[in-house]
């Protein structure tokens, strides 16, 4: 087995405005199982975010347990990474973007670390509105210890060894909808042509951002019967395309009127919503929650952006915190002084 | 585009850049990993099936392998394959009892005329099969351009005796110092066919230039100077020397004028330096031994003094080039300049010339002076039992086109003899073998090292100049040879890819470190070679391409810059790709020369 890629490139690789390639984006080799649907998220990740032209040291990667959790060695090699305890990944996140709200935080968890174990911590970290992008690789099965159901898998899916499962799935997009996430997104592993500007644009929104994409399991869930499979999924999926644009480019793509909508983003980037999203409006959580319960009922994967708020506060926002990274505070800052102290006291008398 | 039909062997055959440059098409990777694990005989044996003279085309091969090699185009240099192959030639065991011998007799007898690379080829060929050979050739001894031509000090005469030994030792029946001089008189001889291998004899003069005529004593034609040396009837030369022109000749006679006396030598050539015929690595040892190239010079006149050469005068010129890149030299319109001198080497091309081929044999020739000759697959002339092949088929070339001339024309000659039709060539020997060791492993390095090319070491400078005989590339060790080897990318493990298994999980593109890989919808080449990862500009390059995928997608990949690292393969989940060791032998008389497992 090959543990290292080789150092050589394609001469003609193209750079992005930092003078990056791609593979300046790459990590190690990755040791999931091959045909991971979790590798080319990965893969995902490293080309949204050399897209983006993001410089790797301003990103930082956070991850819980879970063959998810193990994908933030795989991409971005020389950013920041931080793997928690299992499902508390959100606590850590909660945290370092209290103390450090200049990095770019990248959680990426699984379907047993977001929607077993750390359900708990997920709906929380949701309800504070924390300034990250949450990617949950969901394949509906626990990949690690030989591929059990996991809580969000579907009704009546038939796992590798052959049995129905006999509970309904925890949907989590309609859950980050319902818990009033303010960017909601879905995405097919398989679909890097939907899944990049997806995740360009969560990175570039102001609050909590989740995209919940469908991961197939190659290994225990690929298997006729499930319904995460690569086949079954492709069968199912009803995708509505995007593009993103950063603020700083000049919009060149020419769209025919009316067959698309554009969203603008706090930074000023934009985001193009195109075919399926004709009459979908983004901006309305009841339609997004319609929306998926219908594509739930009729057994369809609906992808795409399903519910972005634009105005969102975030965390260290609504608590007013302080607008410097902790580190950055000198000790005249952070301890005032006596004067500072009397003053506040004299204020509460 | 059409899916690409790797049934057809040429297709994995173009992938393997070196071994398709070559013109005897060597299974170049093949006997390169066979050094890397130190089996220096059987890399000797695969070398000396295709190419016939491995070590004496590991020291003076033209290399088109090199300039071809995919390393080049993702490092800085190429492998060093000429080198490596001098490797296994100097380090291999006795390989005589390996060789094939002489086959029963089959009756049939060929004459071939001139001993060098093409008419020994045709002579190996055939022997095997049971052919009667008589070998002409006007020296004592066979080799003939590789023996006149090359100076000892890049090829020792040791070398050329013992690989053209392994041939005559065939059986051959070897009839030197007889020059023919005439083809009629041949075909008179009660034999089934004639190869003509005589080479471009004739070394250019500048007849018309002033002076020619009174300084001929010191005026001499380059390759036949070099002869002289070879034979040892010129033993010394003037201490000043001049040699006109700028390709490989003139390079070997520069050097072996500093060796017979010359202290002052230059070379002087009309073209600029980097349009100089002569390879790279020659006109860069010239100068190691401190001989000047002196570029946009044209001879003007060559000056006398009292009945005696005394030196040339040169016009200046620069070169202009025009978009349809023809070039012209232009005057400067500086005044002559003068290089004193005692002797003068012309060494500006040679020609074809037969002169003992008359006219009413039949045998036809082009205004240029080559015979006429049926297509360069069969090498038949207008007379068919009689061939061509080497240098006096299409002019002036290399060793190793010479060998490839005689591998196709022993077997035209064979198909001949048999009373077969020439142009049903028989196919290639092609395999094409899974490198699965396990789940991830591959019989082969698969991750390319870093290493850049190595250099060969050099004899000490003055030692070297102080004798001719002395070699002056040392040649790798065994350590060296090793990196070197392992820099090769094994561009013979083909990536074989089977559009049924593939269920479209994106890993392979993901993980290839060169961007290869592209699934997008299908378009005309063109446009197709637009819209990959990497645009595919290098259109020498071919695309492979899939047949339409479950997501109406195909598979695309630019064979440009693949390092056949494997990890497509490795991190593919259904084995839809697959390493395939691609062994590809151009057909010869004797199939099946030598056996190397």
């Amino acid at each position: 087995m090959s543990y290292y890629k080789p150092k050589f490139q394609h001469p003609k690789l193209p750079k992005n405005e930092l003078g990056y390639t791609v593979a300046d984006y790459d990590g190690a080799v990755s040791t999931l199982c091959a045909g991971c649907g979790h590798d080319s998220i990965s893969g995902a990740i490293r080309n949204a975010c050399f897209l983006s032209a993001i410089p790797p040291h301003r990103i930082a990667k956070l991850s819980g347990i879970g063959c998810s959790s193990k994908m933030p060695t795989y991409f971005l090699g020389k950013s920041h990474g931080f793997n928690s305890v299992h499902g508390r990944m959100p606590s850590v996140a909660t945290g370092a973007s209290v103390a450090n709200r200049d990095l770019i935080y990248l959680g990426v968890s699984g379907d047993g670390d977001t929607a077993s174990i750390g359900m708990g911590q997920f709906v929380h970290l949701i309800r504070r509105n924390v300034n990250m992008t949450y990617i949950v690789a969901n394949n509906g099965c626990y990949g690690l210890t030989k591929g059990q159901d996991s809580a969000t898998a579907d009704l009546g899916s038939v796992g590798k060894y052959g049995v129905k499962n006999p509970f309904d799935g925890i949907d989590l997009a309609s859950l980050a909808v319902l818990q009033g996430a303010s960017f909601v997104a879905r995405s097919f592993s398989g679909d890097k042509e939907q899944l990049e500007p997806l995740i360009r644009a969560a990175m570039a929104h102001r609050g909590f951002a989740f995209i919940d994409v469908v991961s197939p399991c190659v290994t225990f869930a690929n298997n006729v019967g499930s319904t995460r499979s690569y086949a079954a999924t492709r069968d199912n999926l009803e995708a509505m395309p995007i593009d993103f644009v950063p603020m700083r480019e000049e919009i060149r793509t020419q769209y025919k009127e009316g067959s698309s909508q554009t969203v603008t983003l706090h930074d000023g980037s934009i985001i193009h919503l195109h075919k399926a999203s004709r009459k979908y409006k983004p901006d309305s959580r009841e339609d997004a929650l319609m929306a998926l319960q219908t594509a739930n009922r009729t057994g369809k994967v609906l992808t795409g952006l399903l519910y972005l708020d634009t105005d969102s506060q975030d965390l260290n926002h609504t608590l007013a915190l302080a607008t410097k990274p902790l580190n950055s505070l000198g000790k005249d800052e952070l301890c005032p002084g006596s004067r500072v102290l009397k003053s506040i006291n004299e204020g509460l008398r | 585009m059409q899916a690409t039909d790797t049934t057809n062997p040429e297709y994995f055959h173009k992938v393997v850049d070196c071994q398709y440059a070559c013109p005897a098409h060597t299974p170049v990777p093949a006997y390169i990993r066979l050094i890397a694990q130190q089996r220096y005989t059987d890399a000797y044996l695969i070398n000396w099936e295709s190419n016939v003279f491995p070590g004496v085309l590991g020291r003076t091969c033209d290399r088109p392998c090199e300039p071809a090699c995919r390393r080049g185009r993702v490092e800085a240099e190429p492998v060093a394959i000429c080198r490596l192959k001098r490797v296994a030639a100097d380090f291999k065991d006795e390989v005589a009892d390996m060789l094939p011998k002489a086959g029963p007799p089959n009756g049939k007898k060929v004459a071939l005329i001139g001993a060098g690379p093409a008419s020994l080829t045709v002579a190996r060929d055939l022997a095997p099969l049971g052919y009667e050979v008589h070998l002409y050739d006007a020296q004592a001894k066979g080799g003939g351009f590789m023996r006149s031509q090359i100076p000892s000090f890049r090829l020792p005469e040791s070398v050329l005796d013992e690989e053209i030994g392994y041939i005559l030792n065939m059986g051959i029946s070897t009839v030197f110092s007889t020059y023919v001089d005439s083809m009629a008189g041949m075909l008179t001889k009660g034999y089934d066919a004639i190869f003509v291998g005589s080479g471009a004899p004739r070394g250019r003069d500048l007849p018309k230039l002033p002076g020619r005529k009174e300084a001929d004593a010191n005026i001499h034609i380059g390759i036949n100077w070099l002869a002289n040396v070879a034979f040892e009837h010129t033993k010394e030369i003037g201490k000043r020397v001049i040699v006109l022109g700028g390709g490989n000749t003139a390079m070997d006679c520069c050097r072996t004028s500093r060796r017979l006396g010359g202290e002052e030598v230059n070379v002087i050539v009309r073209s600029p330096f980097a349009d100089m015929k002569a390879s790279p690595w020659e006109k860069e040892d010239a100068v190691h031994e401190g001989i000047p190239i002196i570029d946009n010079h044209v001879p003007r006149e060559f000056v006398i003094e009292k009945g005696k050469l005394v030196g040339m005068t040169f016009d200046k010129v620069e070169a202009i080039y025009h978009e349809d890149g023809r070039r012209n030299l232009v005057s400067t319109g500086e005044d002559p300049v003068f290089f004193p001198c005692d002797d003068v080497l012309i060494a500006i091309g040679q020609e074809n010339a037969f002169p003992w081929i008359e006219k009413e044999t039949g045998i036809r020739f082009t205004s240029w002076g080559t015979p006429i000759i049926n297509d360069d697959e069969t090498f038949q002339s207008t007379r068919k039992e009689v061939f061509f092949g080497g240098d006096s088929a299409f002019g002036p070339s290399n060793i190793i086109t010479a060998v490839a001339h005689g591998h196709k024309a022993a077997v035209s000659i064979d198909l001949y003899c048999q009373g077969k039709n020439l142009s049903k060539r028989p196919p290639p020997h092609v395999t094409l073998v899974g490198q699965k060791m396990g789940i991830h492993e591959w019989s082969y390095d698969s991750i390319p090292i870093t290493d850049e090319r190595k250099i060969v070491p050099l004899e000490d400078l003055k030692k070297s100049l102080s004798d001719r005989m002395v070699e002056v590339e040392l040649g790798f060790d065994v350590e060296t040879a090793f990196i070197e080897a392992e820099r090769c990318l094994n561009c013979d493990a083909q990536t074989v890819f089977t559009d049924a298994n593939c269920i479209e999980c994106d890993a392979c593109t993901d993980i290839c470190p060169t961007s290869c890989i592209t699934f997008t919808q299908n378009a005309p080449e063109g446009e197709l070679r637009n819209k990959l990862l990497v645009p595919a500009e290098n259109t020498d390059q071919d695309l492979y391409v899939s047949g339409t995928l479950p997501t109406g997608r195909v598979m695309v990949k630019d064979e440009d810059v693949c390092l056949h690292c494997g990890l497509c393969a490795e991190r593919c989940p259904t084995a839809a790709w697959d390493m395939q060791m691609f062994l590809y032998n151009m057909a010869k008389a004797t199939p099946d020369l030598v056996d190397v497992k």
